[in-house]
């Protein structure tokens, strides 16, 4: 029997990584992602999850040591917050490179200095070109299913995944969620099994030096070289979203949850305009939209793009390039240039000749409260912007709630 | 007995760092979904946490799934855990007009009357005592206060929550609290203190 | 020069009491400074204010007989631990509660 209860959503993520029978849990405490560890500790202590809780002296280790017990051919979990996250970068890059098969959840918060434990995305965005898939959840639901499904994906694909969820929002609220029964979860993921699994009976050397050039191995097979190989994680990676989709349809057939796993759409049918976003956020849009339609007559939608690496290029510009106007709302940037996911959107939309008017917009970094009034007001100024058809886009993105 | 309740109702908990309020705001959450509220969202305001310091959580309830995580900022309920934070903390901002106030105070509700809005005073401090709890106590009390003044959950399905929450923490002791301050809760409608407080 | 464009805007605070409001209420321990073991005190001379200089607040006094500011000294005790003469002792705040009020 499935089980519906109500809890944090660090706790949320505790119990599907217990559902997900990781068997190495390595990390650092950081918060918001504190209680998440501590959760999975608490499990273990108690007997409840059969897993080496492995204590490390910094977040490089966790993954290090999540990267030995992949390659060992062990199920390993780990997570993080903020500059926790960016302790990890030299290991990300190395766990992807090295096609590792891990899940991370990544509990969004902003970058120091100055220091902010507080949420925004500028974390998972920094780390956007590691060779990670990265997917975001807007509730507790998401974050127990994306990180079930996770696991199968960075297992069949060969690719580890970061499950985002945002700080305090998601993981320090409580709200209700279904959790599924534990033999349905394993039929649903099967057993852990890495490609290149260190063992005795066959021994190998993982990820050596590469040369410039493809060469010949011991037996005369050409293998390729690093550039060879960084091609073909590209490749895999762009393909993975295909598997995203037959994970979530095969998800949907036995969980009855699902059916949205790239681009979930709301009232986006009808829409003239349309709000993209990513994480908790993209749910509170909903009633922002809600008031639109109801109280100004606008038709507009929310977009929320639920996997961000890979970019579904293809996906996101066929859903949005009928539109009049696109509001793209992000929690972070990329400085000196603009919001990471808008410059991302708008290159998907440059093929496309009738591509919809687009406005940037930067909100709640460092916890910045993030009033519903203000994404109003916001979306009805840009909408109305829209009508006027002015020739010169605006391509300078807006901030919604400075207070200086 | 259940009322009818408009389409969200809000409540803002404030307390005191240490003193439980996010906890009892739990309770109530949990009680809310187990009485078969789809839509139910506990999110405390975290700031620099500290023990002494007031401290506030949002509890939203609805029938139908929540999506604004946002804070409250127009409640329907506070409820406050300690009557001197009522100095320290404007306790009533953006509460809604005739919205209803819950206070731990050893003072009379008559002493704690607010033009326009509904209050609620119950000692849960020494009733929590009476119940056999250590002093200071009051995050189970209170509960039992919320319920009497509001009329929005069963006591009984409170008073179990509570023994759940609790339950390597006294738990009768913390569910009679509850029940004791639900019977010693007195109420101000509205109209009676329009006067002077 | 400082080109008159630029604001730099970075979060630093001038080193002071009240930076985060009356602080004086986080305090468990309050610091209790023995004066006949304080080096300034002692030698009726500005010398010493090693608890001047680490506490972290501002909030001891560069005086011949250091005062600490109670509005504000969160109780972190680091004086005392910097203290080379062990003059600063930390003191439960309960011995300075006069009676059990509930109020």
């Amino acid at each position: 029997m499935s089980k519906k209860l109500i809890d944090s959503g660090n706790a949320a993520a505790a119990m599907a990584v217990q559902l997900a029978a990781a068997e190495v849990i390595a990390a650092y405490p950081i918060t918001p992602q504190t209680p998440l560890t501590e959760k999975l500790s608490e499990l273990i202590a108690a007997g409840e999850m059969d897993a080496e809780y492995v204590a490390v002296e910094s977040e490089h280790s966790a993954l290090a040591v999540c990267i030995g017990a992949a390659s060992a051919g062990v199920r390993p979990f780990t997570a993080t917050s903020s500059n926790g996250l960016l302790y990890m970068s030299e290991q990300l890059h190395w766990a992807a490179g090295g096609r590792l098969p891990m899940v991370m959840c990544v509990v969004n918060r902003g970058i120091g200095a100055p220091w902010s434990v507080w949420n925004d995305h500028q974390d998972a965005i920094s780390q956007r070109d590691t060779g990670w898939i990265q997917i975001f959840a807007k509730d507790h639901q998401e974050i127990v299913d994306m990180t079930l499904k996770a696991f199968r994906l960075a297992e069949l694909v060969h690719i580890p995944v970061m499950v985002n969820y945002d700080g305090y929002y998601l993981s320090h609220t409580y709200m209700p969620f279904e959790l599924p029964e534990a033999a349905e979860v394993r039929a649903f993921l099967p057993d852990y099994d890495y490609k290149h699994t260190l063992s005795p009976e066959h021994p190998e050397s993982l990820n050596t030096v590469t040369l410039p050039d493809a060469r010949n191995d011991i037996n005369g097979v050409k293998q390729g070289s690093y550039m060879d190989i960084r091609h073909n994680l590209h490749q895999e990676m762009c393909l993975a979203m295909d598997v995203w989709e037959e994970i979530d349809a095969d998800f949907q057939q036995r969980f009855g949850r699902g059916g949205a796993p790239i681009l979930d759409p709301y009232c986006c049918d009808d829409a003239e305009f349309v709000v993209v976003a990513m994480g908790s956020i993209a749910n509170q849009f909903r009633d922002v939209v809600d008031r639109l339609r109801q109280d100004d007559g606008l038709k507009i939608g929310v977009l929320a793009l639920q996997m961000y690496r890979p970019f579904p290029i293809a996906r996101i510009a066929e859903a949005l390039q009928s539109f009049k106007g696109v509001m793209v709302c992000e929690k972070g940037l990329s400085y000196g240039n603009q919001g990471a996911l808008y410059a991302d959107l708008k290159s998907a939309l440059y093929p496309y000749p009738a591509r919809p008017r687009l406005h940037n917009f930067i909100t709640g970094l460092g916890g910045r409260e993030i009033r519903t009034d203000d994404l109003y007001l916001a979306l009805k100024t840009a909408c109305l912007q829209d009508d006027l058809t002015t020739p010169v886009q605006n391509d300078t993105p807006q901030w919604i709630g400075l207070q200086l | 007995m259940q009322k009818e309740f408009p389409q969200m109702i809000q409540i803002r908990w404030h307390g005191r760092g240490g003193q439980g309020a996010i906890t009892a705001a739990k309770v109530v959450a949990e009680a809310a979904f187990k009485s078969g509220y789809t839509g139910v969202v506990m999110a405390p305001t975290f700031g620099t946490e500290r023990r002494g310091a007031p401290v506030s959580t949002s509890l939203k309830i609805s029938r139908a799934k929540i999506y604004d995580l946002s804070p409250i900022t127009t409640p329907d309920i506070v409820v406050v855990l300690d009557h001197l934070i009522i100095n320290e903390v404007d306790v009533t901002a953006g509460l809604k007009p005739g919205g209803l106030l819950v206070i731990n105070s050893p003072r009379p509700v008559q002493e704690h009357q607010l033009p326009g809005y509904r209050v609620a005073v119950a000692n849960v401090t020494k009733l929590g005592i009476e119940a056999g709890l250590r002093k200071g106590i009051v995050n189970s009390g209170i509960i039992g206060a919320l319920s009497k003044a509001s009329g929005l959950l069963d006591i009984d399905m409170l008073t179990r929550c509570i023994a759940d929450e609790f339950a390597a923490r006294k738990p009768e002791d913390n569910a009679r609290s509850a029940q004791l301050a639900y019977d010693a809760t007195q109420i101000s409608e509205p109209n009676k203190g329009d006067a002077h407080a | 020069m400082p080109d008159p464009r630029f604001k730099v805007l970075t979060s630093a605070s001038t080193s002071g009491p009240g930076d985060a409001g009356r602080t004086g209420s986080w305090r468990v321990e309050r610091p209790v400074i023995d004066y006949s073991r304080c080096t300034p005190a002692k030698s009726g001379k500005p010398s010493c204010h090693l608890c001047w200089l680490y506490c972290p607040d501002n909030v001891v006094s560069k005086a011949i007989e250091p005062t600490i500011d109670l509005e504000y000294c969160k109780g972190c005790g680091i004086c005392a631990e910097e203290c080379p003469v062990e003059a600063i002792k930390m003191v439960s705040e309960e011995e300075f509660i006069a009676g059990g009020n509930d109020e």
